[in-house]
Parts: structure tokens; C-alpha cells; sequence
């Protein structure tokens, strides 16, 4: 059961990925309502860590109940 | 008196009076270490999402976060990946530590490192280091506190603001010695509501009172250029791996820390503390927002020798005078209820580790050493504001942050495996401490101030990083490399209360 929910934990590396790797994001464009890239960028990733850890919850919390 | 002098006043009254109330919620008997300390653990979702907010995001963190992009440029970003990353830590890491804790009764993060390794030494080596790192940052909260105070300028700015100083902390020492924790919980609410309500307010009107931020944008970075010191609404790519290696090791580090710990075990269950990893980002989103606020201040000029200002500046420059008062309150509020959460993990420490080693069954006494170390907490960090020099306070946390994460190794690795040995991690963690204070200490000789991006020399090429980081890979290799060599010689075993299943 633990094997079996825990491989969701592996989505959780994303948000590591694409943060701490400043050449994926850090340019001027594309602009979003006149924010540079680097900063929607960043700001986006809070709100798809957020989106993501809210599925892994569910995900794994859907197993343990069984 | 003005208008938002009197806003302010009645908000942080309003406060006060929550915080001695507190202690009647739930009718707990707070003779009880775990009721003072940890409000009973028995705060569900909607109180630790508060609570936690509370305490992580600080006032100072909403005044220090956009002085540092109004002064350095985009590397003072770096907050925000910093405040993305800690909720998988969260989610995984901490949500088992809450399960230890709970079913072996832990108060602190040594009281697991004692239950794990049987060392005393190792247990006074943590303890210590979350005292040292918690006692600046409690005098920062004050620091915010005195932006404000300034601004309102008055009564509230005679002498230097440490009448009013004074007056907040001995409140606050008393409400948090009557109700312990749940005096913080409480007032809580009232913190975050005031910080969403100023923060979105601040983020729909400035920027668009400056012409949007496009135009923001392209009217900040000349001016960064033109610095006597030089910086970009981009990174250099020189500064790629300090900005990830500050957001990586902050984001290890900020759990460690004795008051997120303090407010994470106060959760009633592991679901309560993975729900909030999920939720709890919505306050790094405004965190990000009020980033922006330090261009937004370059935009408009506003700003002067002292960077901290810049956000109580901002208030005053663009609202009417009432509602810059609701947003003064919001700030010293959002310092008070930090400040309090960490006098209680600091006095959890020294009460629960320091002036006696671990013990599974609380001795008598031990609530009230510790409601009075709390107080002296408070104390303290007043004589700190009074006598030394902001700048000094502000190195002095730095240097703490680094310190803190000294701590990794024993508590997290030793949330998975018990293969480490006590001496080894200790003699680990005098060398990461070692070497975090002197390459934090290496420029004060010809500039004054510490570093925390330290220019490491390796292999004919100069790699600038987070010095916290460094020191944390120096001290997990000298505590794996004797591990190895304790086990060799049979040496140095550890005496493990701990069971398999007290982790899951």
C-alpha cells in the first residue's frame, strides 16, 4: 500500500526543477500584463506547486483510506 | 492626532485584548506544557493555515523582501522559489516529523535528536543553535516594528520609538506568559486578514497609479544600472547558483527554525499539516506581490538612505491617511505574532533541553521555567533593538540562518535512517558552524558587514553561493566520513528510543 501511493511523491521534484535552475526563466519575454518572464515565471510556480501538492494530497490521502 | 494614528491604535488595542482572552479558548488547563506551549495540538486546518502564516511570513519579512529588490534588483527575488520549494519539504518531511513528535511526545526538534541518538551533547548542540538563531530574529521583528513607528512619527517616534517599543513587548510578554500559544493562534487571524487586505489593496492601486508595470519595469532598470553598485531586473549569469543555493538552503532551513516548528506540531493531525503544504503558498503569492512593491518604489521615488522604509513610505505616499494606518497595524501586528511564536519555541528549548535533558514525562516545573524564559525572550530582544545597531541585528540573523541549518543533518537525515552516529554529526556540526561564521565573518575586514554569498575558489573557476549551503556540505561530509570511520572502529553507537513504526 505505502509502495504504491508514495510514486506521487516523485511530482513533487518539479516545482525543484524548474525554480532552482535560473536559465529556464530568466529573460524579459515573453511579458505578462507588463511583467517580465523572470518574475510571472516564478510567481506561476507558487500557484502550480500549490495546485500540485493539493493533487498529491488527494491522490495519496484516497489510498490510505482504503 | 491623526487619523490613521487612531486606526492603528484601536487595531493593535483590539489585539492586545484577543491576546489575554485567548487563554479562556478551549478552557484548557495551561498549567500543561503541551496546552501553554503547543495549544493542546489540537489546531485543525483553518487555525495552523493562520497560525503558520502568522508566524513564517514576519513583518519583516514583508519590509526586508522589498528593501532588498528595491536595493539589489532581481536577485532579491530569490524569496520567492524559496517560499515555492519549503511545502514539498513540508508535505513529506515535516508531516513525518509531526508524527514522530506526536507519538513520543516532543516539544522541540532536540527533543527528537535526544530520543534518536541517546546524546546528550548532540541534543545541547541543536538546542543551542535554534536559541542563538531565534534571538535575532525576534529583535528583527522589532526592527520592523520601528519602520513603522517612525512613520507615524509623534508620540509613537520620542525617543527613538523605544517608549512604544517598550510598551508593545511588555503587552506582548504578558499575553503570551498568560495564554502561551494560543495567544499568537488568535491573533493571527486578525494579522492575515490586515496583510491580505493592505497587500491586494497596495498591488491594485500602486502600480497602477504609476502608469502599470511595463512602464515601471522600463523606468527601474536604468536606474539599477546607474548604481553606484550595479544590478538588473534579470540575474547576471554569475549569480545563477547564489540565487538557487539561497533559495534551496532557506527553504531547508526555515522549518528548523524553532518557531515553525513550534506552530507545525500545534496541528492536530498529519493531514491538518499536508493540507496546509497545499494551501499555505497562497501567502508566498503575496510575498511575491509585495516584492514587486520595491520597484514600484524606485518607480516613484521614494526612498533614502534607509531601505526598510521604503514599504511604510509607499503606504503613506499612495493611501489616505486611515488607511495607511490599517496597513501600519498590519505590519506591527504581523511582528508581533512572530515574536511571540518564537519566544515560545526558544523558551521551549531552554526549558525542554537546555536546563534539563529530554524526558518523556514533563517534570513539574517545567511549564513555568519555560513561561518565564518566554518573557526573558522578550526582554532581551529589547535590550538587543536598544543598544545594538540595526545593521549589526540584521548580520546577526543572517549569520543565525546559516547556523540553523547546522541542524539538517541530525534531525532530517535522522527522521530516515539511523546510521549516522552522535559524535559524528556533532563534530559535523561544529564544522558547518565553524565554517558558515567564518566565511560569513571573511569581508568584515575591509567592508563592515557580513556575506552571505561567499566566492568560493574550485577548480580555476569562482563559484559565488549561499554560505549557509557550503558550510551544510562540508558538515554532511565530515559527519558521513566518521560515521563510516566510528563503525569501523565500533565506536560511538547511538541508543535509539525510537521504533519503526513511531514514523509512520
Amino acid at each position: 500500500m505505502y509502495t504504491r501511493r508514495r510514486h506521487w511523491y516523485w511530482l513533487l521534484l518539479a516545482p525543484f526543477i524548474a525554480t532552482l535552475w535560473p536559465p529556464f526563466y530568466n529573460r524579459i519575454d515573453p511579458q505578462l500584463f507588463g511583467l517580465p518572464f523572470f518574475y510571472w515565471y516564478q510567481l506561476l510556480w507558487v500557484i502550480l506547486t500549490s495546485m500540485l501538492l493539493g493533487l498529491v494530497f488527494l491522490v495519496t490521502r484516497a489510498h490510505r483510506d482504503v | 492626532m491623526s487619523s490613521g494614528a487612531i486606526v492603528f491604535l484601536v487595531l493593535v488595542g483590539a489585539v492586545t485584548v484577543m491576546g489575554f482572552a485567548a487563554a479562556g479558548w478551549g478552557r484548557a488547563n495551561l498549567a500543561s506544557f503541551e496546552e501553554w506551549a503547543l495549544g493542546g495540538r489540537h489546531f485543525g486546518t483553518l487555525v495552523t493555515w493562520f497560525l503558520m502564516g502568522g508566524d513564517l511570513y514576519t513583518a519583516y519579512t514583508f519590509i526586508a523582501v522589498p528593501a532588498l529588490v528595491y536595493g539589489a534588483g532581481a536577485i532579491g527575488f530569490f524569496a520567492v522559489p524559496y517560499a515555492t520549494i519549503a511545502y514539498p519539504i513540508v508535505f513529506i518531511v515535516l508531516a513525518r516529523f509531526w508524527v514522530v513528535a506526536k507519538k513520543r511526545g516532543y516539544i522541540t526538534t532536540a527533543d527528537f535528536v535526544r530520543d534518536r541518538y541517546g546524546d546528550r551533547s548532540l541534543e545541547l548542540a541543536v538546542a543551542v543553535t535554534g536559541v542563538l538563531a531565534a534571538m535575532p530574529y525576534i529583535a528583527l521583528q522589532l526592527v520592523g516594528m520601528k519602520t513603522v513607528f517612525v512613520q507615524l512619527g509623534g508620540i509613537f517616534a520620542a525617543h527613538d520609538s523605544i517608549v512604544a517599543l517598550v510598551v508593545s513587548f511588555v503587552l506582548l510578554g504578558a499575553y503570551t506568559y498568560n495564554s502561551g500559544l494560543r495567544a499568537p493562534a488568535l491573533i493571527a487571524f486578525v494579522k492575515d486578514g490586515l496583510i491580505y487586505l493592505t497587500v491586494i489593496a497596495a498591488i491594485v492601486v500602486i502600480p497602477a497609479k504609476l502608469g502599470g508595470w511595463a512602464h515601471i519595469f522600463h523606468t527601474v532598470a536604468p536606474v539599477l544600472a546607474a548604481r553606484p553598485k550595479p544590478s538588473s531586473i534579470v540575474l547576471a549569469p554569475s549569480g545563477y547558483f547564489a540565487y538557487a543555493s539561497m533559495a534551496f538552503a532557506s527553504a531547508l532551513s526555515l522549518f528548523i527554525y524553532p518557531h515553525s516548528i513550534t506552530s507545525l506540531l500545534a496541528a492536530k493531525s498529519k493531514l491538518v499539516i499536508q493540507r496546509n503544504a497545499a494551501l499555505l503558498p497562497a501567502y508566498s503569492l503575496v510575498l511575491g506581490l509585495l516584492a514587486l512593491l520595491g520597484y514600484c518604489a524606485i518607480a516613484a521615488g521614494i526612498g533614502g538612505k534607509d531601505t526598510s522604509a521604503i514599504v511604510p513610505q509607499l503606504f503613506a505616499h499612495f493611501f489616505p491617511d486611515w488607511f495607511a494606518g490599517v496597513a501600519y497595524a498590519a505590519i506591527v501586528i504581523g511582528a508581533l505574532v512572530p515574536a511571540a511564536i518564537m519566544a515560545i519555541g526558544a523558551a521551549n528549548l531552554f526549558a525542554s533541553n537546555i536546563f534539563k535533558q529530554f524526558s518523556p514525562n514533563r517534570p513539574q516545573g517545567e511549564t513555568r521555567i519555560a513561561k518565564l524564559l518566554c518573557l526573558a525572550m522578550c526582554v532581551f530582544a529589547l535590550i538587543f533593538v536598544a543598544f545594538v545597531k540595526v545593521a549589526y541585528a540584521i548580520d546577526f540573523q543572517l549569520l543565525g540562518g546559516s547556523w540553523m541549518l547546522q541542524v539538517f543533518p541530525a534531525l532530517i537525515f535522522g527522521l530516515y535512517t539511523g546510521w549516522f552516529r552522535p559524535k559524528a554529526l556533532l563534530i559535523g556540526w561544529f564544522c558547518g558552524m565553524a565554517t558558515a561564521t567564518a566565511m560569513s565573518l571573511s569581508t568584515v575586514a575591509q567592508t563592515g558587514t557580513i556575506v552571505t554569498a561567499f566566492p568560493l575558489h574550485i577548480l580555476g573557476t569562482t563559484l559565488v553561493g549561499f554560505v549557509a549551503f557550503y558550510a551544510l556540505l562540508i558538515n554532511v561530509a565530515v559527519a558521513a566520513a566518521l560515521t563510516w570511520l566510528f563503525g569501523a572502529a565500533r565506536i560511538d553507537r547511538s541508543v535509539d528510543s525510537t521504533t519503526a513504526a513511531d514514523y509512520t
